[in-house]
């Protein structure tokens, strides 16, 4: 096989080089973390006032976990360590609760990110020859553009398609060949069930790869996949507080993802304890950025869980293999790529004061697709007995839901005390989704 | 003006059985009722005897429920008699927003359930009553029946 590099020098760097690489990298984002409040009263705590403080890559465990909540209590400024000036571009994602985070980008920092994609993209076999149609959403969401600036960066042809639509999406891939996909697990199953019925034949494609992401999935469905289009699929792993996708990526062994370690220190913590795990354990994904100059995150609590596989990988690259997420530490819910808490849905439902106390959230699969059906309970007092003021409110949660988790949800009005009560902690998500 | 009793409700079995038991439990009686369907939800719109005290019941239960004024008319049932009513709710520009009627043939009387916006309730009710409409008040329905 075939193996192409982007930047063969680093993609193949030894471990020990490695190692001191990071340790000089650790210790720069150390001293541009302390340009912030927040870094520098909460490393002044554990004793570290500058740089010099790090010794070895070792001394990363004085150093407080950051959080999403920290993230969110320095909303909108309290991370930015460079001049606003610097900054050209920012990401923010919803929060747990209503109030977002803030990731902002030097134009140095959106260069280092582009160059990551390059590589997971060369690491797949795709060049510069080759059509990309990037079905991933742009906007806020870094899915679509973490891709789509890494692949111009590769001088693929790059259409940004943007998701939906699926008879354009197949449209657009027969009228200009298109050979690798970027897309959610759950919509490639939706276009391979469309095809036909649209018109279109597998003849009529050229497609070649597809890159996986944003939501968890089993082997099996990654074969599934490979099996409907006759392609190889790749799995791909971001998050938008360490800029998106680009973190770790699979190369063609599909062997897990290669986690780009001069660029992030990648740690598997017992998410209990907070202690460091060896290889192979399962645990929660820590990881301090090591190149982003905008915003530097200290040993960041990603709440997902997976594992760091052993050994070598065959493509000869050294940044160490991190296998699919295995499931999260939170209640985080994934509806079509998009990251919900139901915390998020709560806080919005509690502000309308129609609705009654008691809620639920469904999750259903229709088609491929997700569906979010959310069932309120009206509260009696403030129901004025007309029809409209009803269809208004049931258009008001819906609005205002989608205007908080980017979704669009179906709900349901139930009569007061319809919905069943929960002595001590409620359940009131209902994941009734077939495993993927 | 009379009141009548508009309950939201869920769109599944049973439920309609429920709050008519309620009504039946307090020997409320009910004279008309229409229910718009809305898929998961529905308003059911009842004109009773004794709103007030069917209210209450409906309230005390849990129910989310209403009581909404509306113009109810009674007319002599004659065919011309709904055109009569309606020509003069126009001429008087009064928009109707909801409406159920029925018939008491025994008694050869209409009554039509109107829901209206009324700014000048004095005068539209002069001007039925000129007409020879009549229009009940609460204490009316329970002599409905």
């Amino acid at each position: 096989m075939a193996i192409n590099y982007w930047d063969k020098k680093i993609e193949i760097i030894d471990r020990a080089a490695l190692k001191k690489l990071q340790l000089k990298l650790l210790k720069e984002t150390v001293q541009q973390a302390l340009k912030t409040d927040f870094y520098k009263n909460r490393l002044r705590k554990c004793g570290i006032t500058s740089a010099n403080d790090i010794k070895s890559l070792k001394d990363i465990e004085k150093i407080p976990f950051t959080t999403k909540d920290d993230l969110r209590e320095c909303y909108p400024y309290g991370l930015l360590a460079v001049s606003q000036d610097d900054v050209v571009r920012l990401h923010t994602s919803s929060g747990t609760t209503g109030i977002p985070t803030v990731i902002y980008h030097t134009k140095n920092d959106l260069n280092s990110w582009s160059d990551l994609v390059a590589r997971c993209i060369l690491a797949t076999g795709v060049t510069h020859k080759d059509v990309f149609q990037n079905m991933m959403t742009y906007g806020l969401f870094t899915g679509g553009l973490g891709l789509h600036y890494g692949a111009e960066k590769v001088g693929a042809t790059v259409i940004p398609a943007g998701p939906g639509n699926t008879k354009r999406q197949l449209q657009l891939m027969k009228d200009f060949s298109t050979t690798v996909v970027h897309a959610t697990p759950s919509y490639m199953l939706h276009i391979g069930s469309k095809l036909e019925e649209m018109g279109f034949s597998l003849k009529d494609l050229k497609l070649k790869k597809a890159y996986l992401g944003a939501e968890p999935y089993s082997e099996n469905t990654r074969k599934k996949i490979e099996k409907l289009f006759h392609i190889d699929a790749y799995n791909s792993y971001g998050l938008s507080e360490m800029n998106g996708p680009g973190v770790a990526f699979e190369c063609v062994y599909k062997c897990g993802m290669h986690t780009w370690e001069d660029a992030y220190i990648l740690e598997i913590i017992d998410p209990k304890t907070g202690k460091d795990l060896p290889e192979g354990k399962e645990g929660e994904i820590v990881l301090t950025t090591l190149r982003r100059k905008a915003t530097p995150i200290l040993r960041y609590r990603t709440r997902d869980l997976a594992f760091i596989h052993k050994g070598l990988c065959k493509c000869h690259r050294t940044h160490r293999r991190l296998s699919r997420i295995t499931g999260r530490t939170d209640d985080m819910l994934i509806v079509n790529g998009v990251n919900v808490f139901p915390s998020q849905i709560e806080e919005v439902l509690m502000r309308i004061p129609q609705v009654g106390n008691n809620y639920q959230i469904f999750l259903k699969k229709d088609g491929a697709l997700d569906k979010l059906i959310i069932k309120v309970e009206i509260y009696s007092k403030m129901f004025k007995g007309d029809l409209k003021e009803i269809d208004i409110l049931k258009e008001t949660i819906k609005d205002e839901l989608r205007a908080c988790i980017v979704i669009h949800p179906s709900v349901e009005l139930h009569e007061p005390g319809a919905l069943p009560v929960w002595e001590g902690k409620a359940k009131r998500v209902f994941d009734e989704r077939p495993k993927l | 003006m009379a009141r009548q009793l508009n309950i939201f409700m869920e769109n599944r079995p049973g439920r309609l059985s429920s709050i008519a038991k309620i009504l039946a439990d307090q020997k409320i009686n009910v004279i008309a009722f229409t229910i718009q369907d809305r898929g998961d939800f529905g308003l059911m719109e009842i004109l009773i005897d004794k709103p007030e005290q069917a209210y209450l019941s409906l309230a005390d239960k849990g129910y989310a429920c209403a009581l909404k004024e509306v113009l109810v008319v009674c007319a002599k049932d004659k065919s011309g008699n709904l055109y009569k009513l309606t020509e003069l709710l126009f001429k008087n520009k009064i928009n109707i927003s909801q409406a159920h009627g029925y018939v008491m043939a025994s008694e050869k009387q209409g009554i039509c359930c109107l829901d209206v916006n009324l700014k000048d309730r004095k005068k539209i009710k002069i001007s039925l009553k000129k007409s020879g409409f009549r229009i009940l008040e609460d204490k009316d329905l329970s002599e409905l029946l």
